[in-house]
């Protein structure tokens, strides 16, 4: 085998015979994977395999979930329909229609508020950007699926009562 | 009518060995791999609740595949698409025609050969239905009317041609030697002698049953170690396993000759790869470690011992089975209430079903086997040769697998330079030095 064609230093070194003839090295090989197979029948228990529906992994309280938004004492949403987490979104995936609060004190309520699941990145920009603590990604579920795309355009009401289990 | 019937049972047992092989390679491949790689492999498809360890998933893989569409491409050829895979498992299948798994069994007083058709010529049918092959995979990377099939079929053939000489060449320094082997005495009157017997398989392997200087088994690795390496890398390529799937390489070429097949015209490629395996582990077996042959256990020796040898063999099987036993009851203590529902039964079964095998063993020892009579004696010596014959052919097809999990695939002109430029010449060499030391000695 010659190296002629290839630059100087790509360190490119003939094959010694012990490399050429392969087999010493096949045998070599052969020893490392039996040794593991080996380990791993007998060791079953410290695999690092996580048996999923019936292990889960634990996150960091810091993990950002699936959305949820905040409520008043009384119920009501806290937001106050100021656009801004629509606004800094990056995937553009919150849709909120703002309408007059009844409430002279507070000066709108979002009337429609969507979030497309299927376009958020979870990046927690709308957690950053909310003034008033409406919106939070601190729910820690991550099971989020549907056999339809209109299921994960998610709304208000779902997102006021935000339950662990996932369901919608 | 008798004959009739004894080669319709010999060849209803290699199919049953051939199919229940493929489903076992399947489960050993991917349950393998997975420990090589720290995995645990598959264990989730269950039948109430029984999984076996992963062996349940081929069975669910045959009902997926049975139900599947059969897509296929709008400008194929459309007789040779269908004939492809038919071609691949009918060429997998006929290949074990001429390869003895024992060398007789006594029914009603005859001696019936344990092999479905003992040619002459084994050996040459052997490569010529192996050539054959070629066909199939070529057929379908053509037919398919796609590059990367067309790709495929083109690697298959140039990598066969190359291979396919190198195994005959390797073959031929083994043929010298067991022309030169006389036919073990017991065996004489039942295969008579013959011209060129290192060609024939029933020959070959008898032969294989001597002992070489009085103490090592004269095994064709033992006679041929270069031609043993030949003839092992040569099986590799011809069956498109690793290192040598270059047909396939699904790195390059997505998935090679079958990439345009679903359903079950896949599953037929699917299983002819692991039925090639299973040849060429039975082909490995039979030339280069004695076939059925037990080292230093031929027949007579076998024969006259039957009866300690059954009664030490049944109380193996009782010892562990209760040593299963206890490891299922083990684990039935420390996995109480895993999974909350059937999965939770399956250790309770596996040690009521090892404790079934370990008592059926022990009642065994009641029938007191160590007064065995002749007959039986022929018939545990028969089922031994078999046992012996599965075994190897389990090793050398888990060797397989152990293989494709270690090595990375050649590159294509690493596979050509191999094949001409180092097996080629090794080949002729030691075909040249064994006929050389045959004439002297």
């Amino acid at each position: 085998m010659s190296f002629e064609g290839l630059p100087k230093g790509t360190g490119a070194k003939k094959a010694s015979f012990r490399d050429a003839i392969y087999f010493w090295e096949i045998l070599r090989g052969l020893g490392v994977t039996i040794k593991h197979l080996v380990y791993n029948i007998f060791h079953t228990a410290e695999m690092p395999t996580m048996q999923y529906p019936e292990e889960k992994r634990v996150y960091s309280d810091r993990f950002r979930g699936r959305h949820r938004l905040m409520q008043r004492e009384d119920g009501t949403p806290r937001c106050v329909a100021c656009q801004m987490c629509s606004t800094v979104c990056p995937a553009d995936c919150i849709a909120i229609q703002g309408a007059e609060h009844p409430d002279s004190e507070i000066e709108k309520f979002p009337e429609t508020f969507e979030i497309d699941l299927l376009r958020c990145v979870f990046c927690g920009l709308c957690e950053e950007a909310c003034p008033c603590d409406a919106i939070r990604l601190d729910t820690g579920i991550y099971e989020i699926a549907a056999d339809s795309r209109e299921k994960f355009i998610v709304q208000k009401d779902f997102l006021l009562n935000n339950k662990e289990d996932g369901t919608y | 009518m008798d004959i009739i019937l004894e080669t319709l049972s010999k060849i209803g047992f290699m199919f049953a060995v051939i199919m229940g092989m493929v489903v076992v390679l399947i489960w050993m491949e991917r349950k393998g791999a997975a420990f090589i790689q720290d995995r645990t492999g598959p264990n989730r498809a269950a039948i109430l609740g029984v999984r076996l360890a992963g062996l349940v998933h081929p069975v669910a893989d045959v009902f997926k595949l049975l139900f599947k569409e059969d897509i296929q491409p709008s400008g194929r050829h459309r007789a040779f698409y269908n004939l492809a895979p038919w071609l691949v498992m009918t060429v997998a299948l006929s290949t074990y025609a001429v390869i003895p798994f024992g060398d007789y069994l006594t029914v009603a007083g005859r001696k019936v050969a344990l092999v479905t058709a003992d040619l002459n010529v084994g050996l040459l049918y052997i490569l010529a239905v192996a050539s054959l092959g070629t066909y199939g995979v070529v057929m379908a990377g053509w037919a398919a009317n796609n590059k990367y099939t067309f790709l495929g079929g083109v690697r298959a053939t140039a990598q066969m041609i190359s291979y396919e000489i190198n195994m005959g060449l390797a073959l031929m320094g083994l043929v010298l030697v067991f022309s030169h082997t006389a036919t073990p005495g017991y065996l004489r009157e039942f295969l008579g002698t013959d011209f060129l017997s290192g060609l024939r398989l029933t020959h070959l392997v008898a032969g294989q049953g001597e002992l070489l200087w009085g103490f090592l088994p004269k095994w064709g690795i033992v006679v041929q170690p270069l031609g043993f390496l030949l003839f092992i890398t040569a099986v590799y390529a011809e069956t498109n396993r690793n290192p040598f799937d270059l047909p396939e390489g699904e790195s390059e070429i997505v998935a090679g000759y079958h990439l345009e097949y679903s359903s079950m015209k896949f599953a037929l490629f699917f299983m002819a790869e692991y039925a090639h395996m299973v040849i060429g582990a039975a082909l490995i077996a039979t030339f280069y470690f004695g076939g059925y042959q037990i080292p230093w256990m031929p027949r007579p020796v076998l024969e006259a011992h039957a009866g300690m040898l059954l009664t030490l063999k049944l109380i193996a099987v009782a010892a562990v089975g209760f040593l299963f036993a206890l490891l299922f009851l083990r684990r039935t203590q420390r996995e109480k209430g895993k999974f909350g529902d059937l999965r939770d039964n399956e250790p309770r079964l596996g040690a009521g079903l090892w404790l079934i095998v370990a008592l059926a063993a022990l009642g065994g020892l009641a029938l007191r086997p160590w007064t065995l009579g002749p007959e039986g004696a022929s018939l545990f010596a028969s089922l031994m040769q078999v046992g012996a014959f599965l075994a190897k052919l389990v090793f050398f097809a888990w060797l397989f697998i152990w293989v494709r999990w270690t090595l990375p695939r050649f590159r294509y002109d690493q596979l050509m330079g191999l094949g001409w430029k180092v097996m080629l010449p090794l080949g002729v060499a030691n075909l040249v030095v064994t006929a050389v030391v045959l004439t002297i000695v």
